[in-house]
């Protein structure tokens, strides 16, 4: 702990510092010599090709893949073309650039996932020399051809060619380029001799960094930062010239003493740098020049890797591994030797306070003197991020624990979430996992993508370990892993349908979020058919189901699901694919097992194919509906004969439904058309389509006696209603007369108040009073009431000594029947007496 | 505009906005300049969602009717189709699409389906080729759709049909989405209560559903605690009676739509001074109906014989605010009188309305045929001689009233007896066939599979008792100040009420009996709740239920709902929502089967 300072290497104003991160588990024969090596930025893994260039076909070159604290993931003998170039895409994807312009892509495990070319022309003129870059895009490939030209795909996944114009009076190979992307444009940035050149899509044109001057010599290596925001230029006098890659500025120009052009060089900055540097590494050397004329040497006794990261640059050698970063400013604040800074006196209070001396009041005091008490919290908080030893993360993260217990309305927020966030980046740095990641860089890559990547590496309990532990939303975490898990799960070949289905159902269960379709796909395309109709069962989204299930053929199931979920829809696409599918037959015997599909289809041919409705019915037996499709049918017919036929089928089935009143009453309705149909001819009654009382109506209307008393009788019509309705249109007609002999022809089935009533309907007094005294005692005062005569009804009310009755009658009454009024009142108070 | 969605215990205006925005931003997916083409029955629930004024905002400029044939001249960039997903609708598009593409070709044509997208009529297009000159081809989910501050409705006329006559439960799937859709903007609903076939099917595709959705678990505290599924089916007898609340009673006699009804203008003229009286407005006169207007809100669910009493108790209020003015004397009283003058005069105005609206329905409900008919429904639903041919019944066939009157009355008491005897089923059947004509046997068929006619099987008649048990007739209704939801039918209590009662207490236990009369299982499921969501509720406070209606809910259970609300002691809050609402001809009319009427 004192000595945190003692890796600590000034470089103007800023400290660089080297952490190892792993001693490599890997033991490699001969170091990194003769190698290309390609290492993923954040942590990714580590693919090394030896002596790639070798052609012999009886020594193939091996290409291994390793985790990033050398542990191995894959390694197999290289059978395909000479490769020029590794690299690794955003998504942990291996590009293997070949000489004649292919690219290969593997993933992490090694399997050859697809390939494609940089173009036709680069098979004759061969690949010189290639690099993968990475942009908001994706990632892309550029390649300089033995002509000398340059074509770049900007994104692999979507793979779009640009050959670059020609850079004039371009002799051989420029000397160095670099690959920038500016104004969500890519560029080519070349350099040939002292000359600078920008190539676009369109054009090439000469630049020059301000404030390197000719006699500064040739430019001979040139690097990009991270964010494309800067460039660095070594020229073969040993200058290195910085600034922004806009090349409008310049940040420094340093000597480096060193004349060789370096192996590699690469910027090591962080966001918010105080001293954006560059890495220069030679054969022994490892250099750090910053802005200031200063530089930080390190000797290196092995070959080396540098790989730029967004924070710092990591150092692969055979042996170890270290992240050479410039030490964060909080950390430098709180670690500096004679430090006063709030942050730093929190630190020595806690110490102090662990070992019981009253010297961490004394510390205190003083921070809370200058209000800091807050700042020296969050400086603890944050510098602790940045450590990556354990210890230290620890001790900084007690003094501030410690601190906050002073503060009274201090938010734990940013305490609570670093404490989470170092002990997830702590178990990822684990060697076994190998992800050493910065905490700048965990926030820049995002947890989501840090999820993606341990379940890409097939880490899946770890991962699920940490959405738990951070509670991220299932739908987000656990699930997604699972989900993952399930479709690796699916690929095992070696273990039968039975156990996977079952081992997948036991670890996804009913999991948020975890699409069965898509696991089941996935072992569809395996090949594994059994398995994906088992795995689908556990699909609650029939949506997703269904689909599949036709895909597979499996079109029963399909439908089945269809109808489970409830979702119509789904089910009419089921029956019409059936429909197209299967025969007849097999259509409708497939329907008949599943009602609910049978009833959709019915309503569909209800609406567009009436005759399979019939064979639908006919196939269920199903007369009663039979019965009714063809009554229907017999009211789309104009021709009264196919009208009569289509009843006569319907009656049939009425008759084989057991229906009988249906039987009869369509056989009535037969007669009744066939009676309208024969007076029409006769008479021109215009009575076809009328109902039986309609007819008998009209008929009774046109003075037709007899055929409506033989449509009562024929049709067995209840009397009342028929003497209804000659009471009706005898009155209509006036005919008086006749009316009271119909009256006296029997005892009427619906009484007298009902002629009272007709008759004071069509105004005649006269005859209504004919009836009154007909009228059954309960209906008299009503009867008497409706033709206005108010002392009759008030007698028949005192008669009766009905009380509501008479009130019915005094409501009738006007001022000028006071002595019926006195009367009624009289007779009602007796009433009530009683 | 919508406020009053907001002022009940559940703020349905989100649900509303919510609508609102998916359909903005389906409008702004058609760039520049549209034409909507409306699929006629969208456009009264469409009404409530957005005005026009909404519509132009997004540049909106004509508005048609879908027909056959061509389709209007437009200039516009944009034609879009709002149509329900029916098939008959889609030959019209094509029709309009053909037709139109000789002349312009420059206009782009959208579809959106309403509620949801149908791969038959996608097919339908396809088929008829023009699917392809489709740009979107979008859905507008528009399940529930909210018609009050505590009412929803999905306004699926033939779902009742639907379920029960074609055993096709599009209908369901679509509430159970709209339960869906209720649940991620007002919480998970914990408990699940339900009655009926259709019920257990709601619920069962929501617990999918909720698999389905799962992880995306939604974090909003529940609003609603508990929600009642039930089957019409369960309760045929409700919507079979005549309602006797004031809104249910307009709906019987003039019948509303979408929130607004259509009333006879004679009685709105505007009585001014000097004016001959024969340019009486001859369109009828259009109101729109809800909780927004004051007064309406207060007589709605009061018995109609008690809706004269508060008009005039109204009247003296509103007399007595418009004399204060004499009393106002410094001009700060004045200034304050004149800012209260527009709430007075739309007061006024509202009172003068329903006064109308009053006049026009007392001289209905005064009238004998109504009387008479009302004794009938009564004795039907007391039990008095439910078992023979009623002559109320014949009478009314002899004068050939209305079928759908005859059919109400002959059901209620095939319901009220479980089932006639069958000669007097038989005899009721031959009277209808021979009165309205042969054709109606398919009517007749239906209404007997739907289970509202049928003949008396060995059983015995079980509707004594459940009218006993729940307490359906009470002899002594007080229609003044009610004490009892009786209320709304002057008598009968609705049995669909009395289940939502006895739910909340003292539980269903309690009827078990009566429960396994009913058709239909019951069931309760419960919804796991996220850690930290369940409610911690305040002393007091009451507990809010939804009941969904499956197949129709009538304006009088509605308002025996609110009644319970109100009560102090009941300790619930009922939201209600429907497939359809529906009175007893409107819902009859749904189960007929017209053919003549198809006929060429």
């Amino acid at each position: 702990m004192a000595f945190i300072t003692a890796s600590w290497n000034p470089l103007g104003d800023a400290f660089y510092r080297k952490t190892e991160l792993y001693e490599m588990c890997w033991s490699l024969r001969d170091g990194l010599r003769d190698c290309l090596v390609a290492a993923a930025p954040y942590g990714g893994p580590i693919a090394l090709l030896r002596e790639p260039l070798r052609r012999s076909p009886s020594s193939r070159p091996q290409l291994e893949i390793y985790s990033a604290s050398g542990g191995s993931i894959a390694s197999f003998p290289w059978k395909s073309g000479a490769v020029v170039q590794l690299g690794w895409t955003v998504s942990d994807e291996l590009l293997c650039i070949q000489e004649d312009g292919s690219v290969l892509i593997y993933d992490l495990f090694g399997s050859f996932k697809r390939h494609f070319s940089m173009g036709q022309e680069v098979v004759q003129t061969q690949v010189l020399e290639a690099k993968v870059f990475h942009s908001p895009y994706g990632t892309g490939v550029a390649i300089v051809t033995g002509s000398s030209r340059f074509t770049l795909a900007t994104n692999i996944d979507d793979l779009k060619l640009r050959r670059l114009p020609e850079v004039p009076g371009l002799q051989g190979p420029p000397s160095c380029w670099a690959v920038l992307t500016q104004d969500r444009q890519t560029k080519v940035l070349l350099a040939t001799g002292p000359d600078l050149y920008i190539l676009d899509n369109t054009s090439c044109t000469a630049v020059s960094p301000p404030g390197l001057g000719p006699q500064a010599g040739s430019i001979v290596h040139m690097c990009v930062s991270f964010s494309y925001k800067y460039l660095a230029l070594f020229t073969d006098s040993g200058h290195l010239w910085t600034g922004p890659s806009h090349l409008q500025d310049k940040l420094s120009e340093v000597d480096t003493k060193v004349r060789m052009s370096p192996k590699q060089m690469v910027w090591c900055r962080r966001p918010k740098s105080q001293q954006p540097s560059v890495v220069l590494m030679w054969d022994r050397l490892l250099l750090v020049a910053g802005v200031c004329s200063d530089t930080i040497q390190f000797p290196l006794d092995d070959q080396c890797v540098c790989v730029g990261e967004l924070d710092g640059v990591r150092i692969i050698s055979s042996s170890n591994q270290e992240l050479l970063q410039e030490v964060p400013l909080v950390c430098q604040d709180i670690f500096k030797i004679a430090s006063m800074a709030p942050g730093a006196l929190l630190l020595e209070a806690h110490r102090e306070y662990e070992k019981c001396s009253q010297k961490a009041d004394e510390y205190l005091r003083e921070i809370k003197e200058q209000s800091m008490l807050g700042e020296a919290v969050r400086q603890c908080v944050e510098a602790a991020g940045h450590e990556y030893d354990s210890n230290t993360q620890k001790s900084l993260l007690r003094a501030a624990s410690f601190g906050k217990c002073f503060l009274t309305d201090f938010s734990a927020e940013s305490f609570v979430s670093t404490c989470r966030e170092l002990r997830v980046l702590n178990a990822v740095r684990d060697a076994a996992v190998a992800l050493p990641l910065t905490h700048t860089q965990f926030k820049q890559m995002t947890l989501q993508v840090l999820i993606d990547r341990l379940v890409y590496r097939q880490f899946y309990p770890l991962a699920i370990e940490i959405c738990r532990y951070l509670k991220i939303p299932d739908y987000q975490g656990v699930s997604r892993v699972l989900k993952h898990w399930a479709s690796c799960k699916v690929q095992q070949k070696d273990l039968s349908d039975e156990s996977i289905s079952r081992a997948v159902c036991m670890k996804v269960g009913d999991s948020a979020g975890v699409s069965y379709s898509d696991i089941a796909a996935k072992a569809f395309e395996c090949g594994r058919t059994e398995l994906a109709i088992k795995l689908l069962d556990y699909e609650a989204r029939s949506g997703e189901q269904v689909p599949l299930l036709l895909k597979m053929k499996r079109s029963q199931l399909a439908l089945s699901k269809a109808v489970e979920s409830g979702d119509t829809d789904l089910v009419y696409t089921v029956v019409s694919y059936l429909k197209n599918e299967m025969n007849r037959g097999d259509f409708f015997m497939t329907l008949r097992n599943q009602p609910v599909a049978l009833s959709l289809y019915r309503q569909f041919c209800k609406l567009q194919e009436q005759e399979t409705l019939k064979d639908l019915y006919n196939q269920d037996d199903d007369h009663q509906e039979l019965a009714n499709y063809y009554v229907t049918a017999s009211y789309r017919e104009k021709r009264l004969e196919s009208r009569l036929s289509l009843l006569q089928t319907a009656v049939d089935e009425f008759n084989k439904a057991k229906n009988e009143f249906a039987a009869k009453a369509t056989e009535e309705e037969m007669k009744l058309l066939r009676f309208q149909r024969k007076l029409d001819d006769e008479k021109g009654a215009g009575l076809l389509g009328l109902s039986l009382q309609a007819t008998m109506e009209a008929l009774l209307a046109l003075g037709l006696q007899k055929q409506a008393e033989q449509l009562y009788r024929d049709f067995r019509v209840p009397d009342k209603r028929y003497w209804w309705l000659k009471l009706k249109s005898l009155a209509e007609k006036e005919e008086w007369e006749e009316l009271e002999k119909f009256s006296k022809s029997k005892k009427s089935p619906i009484g007298y108040l009902a002629f009272v009533e007709v008759c004071m309907k069509s105004n005649n007094k006269y005859e209504a009073k004919k009836y009154v005294t007909k009228v059954t005692p309960e209906q008299r005062v009503k009867a008497h009431l409706a033709v206005s005569d108010l002392e009759g009804a008030a007698d028949a009310a005192i008669e009766r000594r009905s009380e509501s009755e008479m009130g019915a009658v005094l409501s009738r009454c006007s001022d000028s029947d006071r002595l019926l009024i006195d009367r009624l009142n009289r007779a009602k108070a007796s009433a009530a007496k009683k | 505009m919508a406020a009053h969605l907001s002022y009940g215990r559940v703020n349905l205006n989100i649900l509303r906005e919510a609508a609102r925005k998916e359909l903005r931003e389906f409008l702004d997916k058609c760039a520049g300049s549209k034409a909507i083409v409306w699929d006629e029955y969208l456009t009264g629930p469409f009404g409530l969602i957005a005005q026009y004024s909404l519509l132009k905002e997004h540049e909106v400029e004509k508005m048609f009717t879908l027909k056959s044939g061509r389709l209007p001249p437009a200039d516009v960039k944009n034609i879009i189709f709002f149509v329900r997903p029916r098939l008959e609708l889609m030959d019209i598009i094509a029709e309009n699409v053909f037709s139109e593409d000789k002349i312009h070709s420059s206009r782009d044509f959208h579809i959106l389906f309403v509620p949801r997208r149908s791969m038959l009529c996608e097919q339908r297009l396809k088929e008829q080729g023009v699917l392809g000159s489709f740009i979107n081809i979008d859905e507008y989910i528009l399940d529930l759709i909210p018609y009050d501050g505590d009412l929803l409705s999905m306004e699926y006329e033939s779902a009742f049909r639907e379920c029960y006559l074609e055993n096709d439960q599009t209908s369901l799937y679509h509430t159970a989405k709209g339960l869906m859709t209720l649940q991620a903007l007002y919480g998970t609903i914990p408990q699940i209560y339900g009655k009926g076939e259709c019920a257990r099917h709601v619920a069962n595709m929501m617990l999918r559903m909720k698999r389905e959705f799962a992880g995306s678990q939604n974090q909003i505290l529940p609003v609603f605690d508990t929600l009642l599924l039930l089957d019409r089916n369960v309760d045929l007898l409700t919507p079979l009676a005549t309602q006797l609340t004031y809104e249910g009673l307009i709906d019987e006699i003039y019948g509303i739509n979408n929130g607004y009804v259509k009333l006879p203008p004679e009685k709105f003229a505007q009585k001014k001074q000097g004016e001959a009286s024969k340019d009486l407005p001859t369109e009828a006169k259009k109101l729109q109906l809800n909780s927004a207007e004051e007064l309406y809100a207060e007589i709605r669910d009061k018995n109609f014989n008690a809706v004269g009493a508060a008009l005039s108790k109204k009247a003296k209020i509103i007399s007595a605010a418009f004399e204060e003015r004499h009393n106002a004397k410094t001009v700060g009283e004045i200034k304050q009188f004149v800012s209260q003058l527009p709430h007075m005069q739309a007061a006024r105005s509202s009172l003068a309305n329903h006064t109308s609206i009053a006049e026009l329905i007392k001289d209905i409900t005064t009238s004998e045929a109504f009387f008479d008919n009302l004794t009938v429904e009564q004795e039907f639903m007391t039990g008095v001689d439910t078992d023979k041919v009623n002559t109320y019944i014949e009478d009314c066939i002899a004068q050939k009233d209305p079928l759908i009157k005859i059919l109400r009355l002959v059901c209620m008491q095939s319901v009220c007896n479980n089932g006639l005897k069958q000669k007097v089923f038989d005899y009721y059947k031959r009277e209808i066939l021979q009165t309205y004509g042969y054709e109606h046997i398919l009517t007749l068929s239906n209404l007997e599979k739907a289970g509202l006619l049928k003949p008396q099987t060995g059983s015995r008649n079980n509707y004594p008792t459940i009218r006993k048990t729940l307490k359906l007739w009470m002899e002594d209704a007080n229609e003044q100040n009610p004490n009892d939801i009786s209320y709304v039918y002057s008598g009968y209590a609705p049995l669909s009420i009395r289940l939502t009662q006895v739910l909340a207490r003292p539980g269903w236990r309690s009827i078990e009996e009566v429960l396994k009369m009913l058709p239909g299982p019951h069931f309760e499921e419960r919804q796991q709740l996220p850690a930290g969501l369940h409610k911690k509720r305040q002393q007091g406070e009451n507990r809010t239920t939804l009941v969904f209606f499956l197949g129709g809910v009538t304006y009088a259970e509605i308002a025996a709902l609110r009644f319970l609300s109100q009560m102090e002691d009941s300790g619930m809050e009922y939201i209600i929502a429907t497939t359809k609402l529906v009175n007893g001809t409107t819902w009859i009319k749904s189960i007929m089967d017209r053919p003549e009427a198809q006929a060429p």
